[in-house]
């Protein structure tokens, strides 16, 4: 297991404590679903779990006239724009006489409490004609029914290698199941205006939406920050915004909301499926020198954030590996099922798991070892992305982590037996080593206005920051008061959440890019309080006693603040990125992370059973500002890609999901969950705070690839669809 | 009917189909346990019961009567944690925390009846906790560091 240091403190580079720990422990901490106000309405959603028809009848009356029902909406209803989308306005708020996917929201329901809400909702009469739903991506595309295209060409493309590996790859749709389901809270201001507390990953985005939706001018909408019980993509489109806004605002009352498990399996997006055909290229000594890759993602019924994941997935098609001529064609399509959006990975996963595929195929073609391939392909600073031809001016350690990783001893684990009946004699139980890499930009790109505010306030009690950002669980809050402690000299330090009306845009809590760019911003307003209270003191250091010169105190905090705390608001963005040209060429990237994972696995050959004994990272970072919390992203972040690799999909029949449960949809437990060892490496970014650098998506990425990769080589079998089932195994 | 929440009698009003997890949380208002899946597949609203660790949301309300709660608030507060809690922040347990309230009675379950357990014990203590953020590592070495 992994050990750390454990120090009390909270300086950077200290593996601080996060300050809600304490309340998360106690269960004290309030979650967005724990939420109430005075004299509050319960809201209840009525949905058509069929995954395309036409409303024929939507008849509110049996729900209007039930006995504490306050409001019964529908589309009509809708103040404003009825259409809702981070990127692309095209989801109605409420069903527009067509339902596109299981359990789009038909109407919604406000009662005096939660029971009469549901028995209301269910109460509605709806009367469709079913339609025929489009679920296949390959019909899809044929139908053009085309989100976006992301074309790459780079190099010569008369260019061809003598070894050639070619391979069809697919991936599954992903649920993000963040055990806090969806729920939310809007109060109504008495003047118009509304006060909403959602789920969110990014609440200005959503201020955005949501005041179109309702007619409203922006700051007649006021939208919290919230406590999340995770989020992991499914957070960045709204769920029950709108929803509640138009209840509140109808009813003049507080709403309150909360989504059981099945309802946000229909309520959130998914992480898309893919489908994949890939050729690789290389000449004699393993140098790739042509890539093709043709990558279909399952937008679902709605562009939510579509459009951004597919360019991630056309940009990243060839992993952090040399090539000069690259021909990629990346679709995002529209189909009947579940839309699709943001889950750790964004768009990188998908593609991971093909050319990670397809660089073992390759190093077997050759003779070689996958580690020697990789490292003989490995790109790094100056060189060029093979996809965009963007030159890495940033440190990135391709080569770095993959020698670490080779030099890490395997764990002698113990040889438990496998555990499922001991029905199979030993000899059928192999056990495998795979390797794969995760590869990743961060923040947000292709030109994309990315910024983060924040404002940092020196007060008689230590520093406040202040900002927007989501902390979903990330443990932001803990690496923000690290850095204005580190910057201010201070002991303490706290977090103040302001809502969109009080404090600008921190961006999304998403790409990894939180510790870098609100992190960023606090670092930035910090340092200007400093220099700021140092100019006007004539000091040359702060502590907690005041202003110092010569290490004596000039004058306390108690008269630095008389006449107002010092403080400073700071707009932070990353390096400016570019529009991909016509050939998806360009600078489009701030900054990229990369990770490699080695997975030992066990195969029951016979029964089909596979389990993972060892799992080791290497990971990039750029600094460790706090790397308890770094082995945790890297841990947790393994986990849910080895899940991807073995339990988990949403199972989807002609576009109705078969698992929205718990029970059924398998997640990884704690007796799944192999030992992690971990090695951070450091080599610090330019633009981050102290050097630092996201990171979190990434070890998820390569955890499914190296998983699978190992049940390759105990089982022979090509294991090109996850998640890798006993029957892939067995026959 | 009369609840014995952490130790304290209660009255509370229940309609006969509510489950305890509910009347914990909307009518009693403690809201640490929570409510993730209601199957009894997450754990995240476990509360000991006569001494044994249920998912709340199983559990009718009515059949509690009578009945031993401890939830996690009858466990440690934020001014006095138990070690547990105590471990898992300084452990970085809790990430999103959803989980770590059902966490907390499970661990603190094992540890009242196996007072030095194995790893192997604590997975299979916690085998019905689902965590989705942490991978499961720190909590194994916060419980094993009590």
């Amino acid at each position: 297991m992994t050990t750390l240091d454990q120090r009390v403190g909270g300086r950077v580079g200290e593996s601080t404590r996060r300050p809600d720990g304490i309340p998360k422990a106690t269960g004290t901490f309030e979650f967005v679903g724990d939420l109430e106000a005075d004299d509050m309405l319960w809201a209840a959603t009525r949905r058509l779990y069929v995954p395309h028809a036409r409303l024929t009848r939507v008849d509110t009356t049996p729900a209007l006239t039930m006995d504490g029902v306050h409001a019964v909406l529908t589309q009509e209803d809708v103040p404003g724009l009825p259409y809702q989308g981070q990127i692309i306005h095209d989801q109605p708020v409420l069903a527009e006489g067509e339902v596109r996917y299981w359990g789009e929201a038909v109407a919604i329901v406000a009662a005096d409490d939660f029971e009469t809400a549901r028995r209301a909702a269910a109460a509605i009469i709806v009367e469709y004609e079913p339609l025929p739903a489009l679920t296949d991506l390959e019909e899809a595309l044929d139908r053009e029914e085309i989100f976006r295209h992301v074309p790459v060409r780079r190099g010569d493309l008369d260019v061809h290698g003598e070894v050639v590996v070619e391979g069809y790859y697919e991936t599954q749709t992903v649920d993000q199941a963040p055990l806090g389901t969806e729920a939310g809270l809007a109060i109504p201001d008495g003047e118009g205006g509304v006060d909403l507390y959602p789920p969110s990953q990014w609440i200005h985005v959503d201020l955005e939406q949501l005041a179109a939706c309702l007619g409203l001018e922006e700051d007649q909408v006021r939208v919290h920050p919230t406590g999340l019980g995770g989020a992991f993509g499914s957070r960045e489109d709204m769920s029950v915004h709108a929803h509640l806004c138009m209840l509140a605002l109808r009813t003049g009352r507080p709403v309150k909301t909360w989504y059981d498990r099945l309802e946000s399996f229909a309520g959130h997006v998914k992480r898309h499926a893919a489908r994949m055909w890939y050729r690789h290229e290389a000449d004699r000594d393993g140098r790739l020198v042509r890539v093709e890759a043709k990558v279909l993602l399952d937008g679902g019924a709605y562009h939510m954030t579509s459009d951004a994941v597919i360019a991630n997935s056309a940009y990243f098609a060839v992993g952090p590996y040399r090539c000069d001529t690259v021909i990629v064609d990346g679709y995002a399509l529209r189909t009947n099922n579940p839309p699709a959006g943001a889950m750790r990975g964004f768009g990188a996963n998908q593609v991971a798991f093909a050319y990670e595929a397809q660089m073992d195929r390759l190093a077997e073609a050759l003779g070689m070892d996958p580690l020697e391939l990789r490292l003989k392909n490995a790109i790094g600073p100056g060189e060029h992305l093979a996809t965009t031809g963007q030159e890495i001016t940033e440190p990135l350690p391709v080569r770095e982590v993959i020698e670490t990783i080779r030099a890490m001893p395997i764990a002698d684990v113990d040889d438990r037996p496998i555990g499922w009946g001991l029905t199979t004699p030993a000899e059928r139980i192999v056990r495998a080593v795979g390797y794969a890499i995760g590869f990743k930009n961060l923040a947000f790109s292709e030109g994309f206005d990315d910024y983060a505010d924040a404002r940092v306030v020196l007060t008689t009690d230590g520093a406040e920051v202040h900002t927007a950002a989501s902390e979903v669980g990330q443990g932001m809050v803990t690496i923000l008061e690290q850095i204005a402690r580190t910057v201010l000299g201070v002991s303490r330090a706290r977090t103040v959440w302001d809502d969109t009306a009080h404090i600008g845009s921190a961006g999304s809590s998403s790409a990894s890019r939180q510790t870098q760019m609100t992190g960023g911003a606090v670092y930035q307003a910090a340092l200007q309080v400093r220099r700021d209270v140092l100019d006007r003191w004539g000091g040359d250091d702060l502590d907690d006693r005041g202003v110092l010169r010569n290490g004596e105190v000039i004058v306390t905090w108690e008269d630095v603040c008389r006449d107002g705390d010092p403080s400073a608001e700071v707009r932070f963005r990353h390096p400016p990125t570019e529009e991909p040209d016509e050939n998806g060429q360009g600078r489009l990237h701030a900054d990229f992370s990369i990770g490699i994972e080695r997975a030992v696995v066990d195969v029951d050959l016979e029964l089909g059973l596979a389990r993972v004994v060892q799992i080791d990272a290497v990971q990039d970072v750029g600094r460790a500002l706090n790397p308890m919390q770094i082995i945790g992203q890297i841990e947790g972040g393994v986990a849910q890609g080895f899940g991807a690799a073995l339990l988990e999909e949403v199972v989807l029949r002609e576009g109705t999901v078969m698992n929205p449960t718990f029970t059924d949809y398998l997640l990884p437990t704690i007796e799944d969950m192999p030992p992690v060892e971990s090695i951070i490496i450091e080599q610090p970014g330019t633009w981050g705070p102290f050097g630092a650098k996201g990171f979190a998506e990434t070890p998820t990425i390569a955890a499914t690839p190296a998983v699978v990769a190992a049940l390759r080589r105990a089982t022979g079998r090509a294991l090109n669809r996850i998640p890798v089932r006993p029957e892939d195994i067995v026959f | 009917m009369k609840l014995n929440i952490n130790g304290h009698e209660t009255v509370v009003e229940v309609r006969g189909d509510e489950n305890l997890l509910w009347v914990l949380r909307e009518e009693l208002h403690l809201k640490g346990a929570k409510d993730a899946c209601l199957q009894g597949e997450c754990g995240s609203c476990t509360v000991l019961m006569d001494g044994e660790p249920v998912c709340s949301c199983l559990v009718l309300a009515a059949d509690a009567e009578g009945a031993e709660i401890v939830t996690v608030e009858g466990i440690g507060t934020p001014d006095e944690p138990h070690p547990i809690q105590q471990s898992l922040v300084d452990h970085g347990a809790a990430q999103c925390g959803f989980c770590t309230p059902g966490i907390v009675v499970s661990a603190y379950h094992l540890l009242e009846t196996h007072p030095s357990p194995s790893e192997a014990d604590v997975r299979e203590a916690l085998a019905g906790n689902i965590c989705r953020c942490t991978g499961y590592g720190a909590i194994i070495r916060a419980i094993g560091d009590v």
